[in-house]
């Protein structure tokens, strides 16, 4: 809520400064730590504790030295920059936009809109409520729902961390994608009838808390969200690491090109299969997933597992279930994984 | 007395923020009745679109999010002042 002015706008109150200051002191606290952790840790893998150069254990070590508090730092600066991003949306506000757009361009806007919108798959069942008692389309609405938990904060920044920026870019656009096309194929479906009924006889008042932000509360927010996540991904990243670094050290070369490599038609569908029932975080998936890449596996089919981990939950469609009748979960579903698959194809084709 | 509604389905989120509720209801001394919204029909009725919402003697004040110690006192402050 916004905090009453008692001073004219031209002076900054000194709460404000503050925020400011503090702000500035981590932002050059981060960027001091992320350019020593590379000595720091390459010091105490080959100097403190001694171990030889080039050997299984000291390759193992230095990876997971470095890419742990790398992979941390990382996730905290993007978090708290997409954070302080989303405050300028709202599900309320990216309802507004939606509303009245034709399918297609509404596709197209709802899947970038689930990028920038704050979502939490706990709260799939009122935005899905929401969206279609307020005359927004089903296919819409289902471009929203996909994109929104595939194309999350944590995955974007992991990817960029350990493959850069090119495969993070390349997660993003299939991720609208394959959002803009299932929306597109379920609304072109007409599957309407199979909304449960009380969806659509609920009577919902329109409007919601309206917010004018200022500066200082969209960063105790967006800080609020770092600790929020980081505080609950970081096991995730660290166990993940520390098995991205086992293989990195051990497992040879190009061991899995065989069983995961371009030339094993039946290795996208099988991650997808694999993958979807799985439910993780991104956190935990991509380390694993950048080691196996490592070895031989060939990008589109590890993106496709990537993709049904973490769009494709389990408890979220157990959730959507209580407004879904099954076939419309089983079309949802199928459709998702079927973009998937054909992405996946499509990566290990063009790469 | 200030009649006081968390709507969630049972998410962390949900549970924190009752728990921070009624943190405050007790600090503060302020007469309330807590009461957990979990039937979406009826959480609908106050138009949000993200879990958790709370919602202070009918008007729903905040939604998506777990708002502040501060923010809370101050509803419940404005709130109990009405009656």
């Amino acid at each position: 809520m916004a905090t009453e002015l008692t001073e004219p706008r031209a002076r900054l109150p000194r709460a404000d400064l503050g925020t400011y200051a503090k702000l500035a002191g981590v932002a050059l606290a981060w960027w001091a730590a992320y350019s020593v952790i590379y000595p720091i840790s390459q010091w105490l893998t080959y100097g403190a504790l001694g171990v030889a150069h080039g050997s299984h254990l000291g390759e193992s070590l230095a990876f997971f030295l470095y890419d742990v508090p790398k992979i941390l730092l990382l996730l905290s600066g993007m978090i708290f920059l997409i954070s302080i991003l989303r405050t300028f949306f709202s599900p309320e506000r990216t309802r507004a936009l939606l509303g009245g757009k034709r399918q297609g361009i509404g596709n197209i806007l709802a899947a970038m809109l689930g990028i920038v919108t704050p979502f939490c798959s706990c709260s799939a069942v009122p935005l899905f409520i929401g969206f279609v008692e307020s005359g927004i389309p089903l296919g819409v609405t289902f471009s929203f729902l996909i994109a929104a938990p595939t194309i999350n904060e944590v995955a974007v920044v992991m990817l960029y961390g350990l493959f850069g920026w090119r495969v993070a870019g390349l997660y993003i656009a299939s991720g609208l994608i394959i959002a803009i096309v299932a929306g597109i194929v379920i609304g072109r479906l007409r599957l309407e009838r199979y909304v449960e009924d009380f969806v659509w006889q609920l009577q919902m008042a329109q409007g919601g808390p309206q917010e004018q932000l200022t500066w200082p509360e969209r960063i105790g927010r967006a800080w609020g969200s770092v600790k929020e996540v980081v505080g609950k991904v970081w096991p995730y990243v660290v166990v993940g690491i520390a098995v991205g670094a086992g293989i990195h050290g051990y497992v040879p070369e190009s061991a899995l090109a065989g069983i995961m490599g371009k030339h094993a038609w039946w290795s996208v569908p099988a991650a997808v299969v694999l993958g979807v029932p799985l439910y993780s975080n991104a956190a935990g998936v991509i380390p694993i997933v950048s080691a196996l890449m490592e070895k031989g596996a060939s990008l589109g089919t590890v993106l496709a597992f990537m993709m049904s981990v973490v769009g494709l939950s389990l408890p979220e469609t157990i959730i959507l279930r209580r407004v879904l009748k099954p076939q419309l979960i089983a079309v949802f579903i199928g459709v998702v994984a079927l973009a998937i698959v054909i992405t996946g194809y499509l990566f290990n084709l063009v790469m | 007395m200030v009649n006081i509604k968390v709507l969630g389905s049972g998410c962390p989120n949900c549970q924190r923020l009752e728990a921070t509720v009624r943190r405050v209801v007790q600090a503060q001394g302020i007469e309330a009745q807590i009461e957990k919204v979990s039937d979406f029909a009826e959480m609908m009725k106050y138009a949000i679109l993200a879990t958790p919402g709370l919602v202070i003697n009918e008007k729903l004040v905040a939604a998506g999010r777990i708002p502040s110690d501060k923010d809370i006192t101050g509803w419940l402050a404005q709130a109990a002042g009405q009656r």
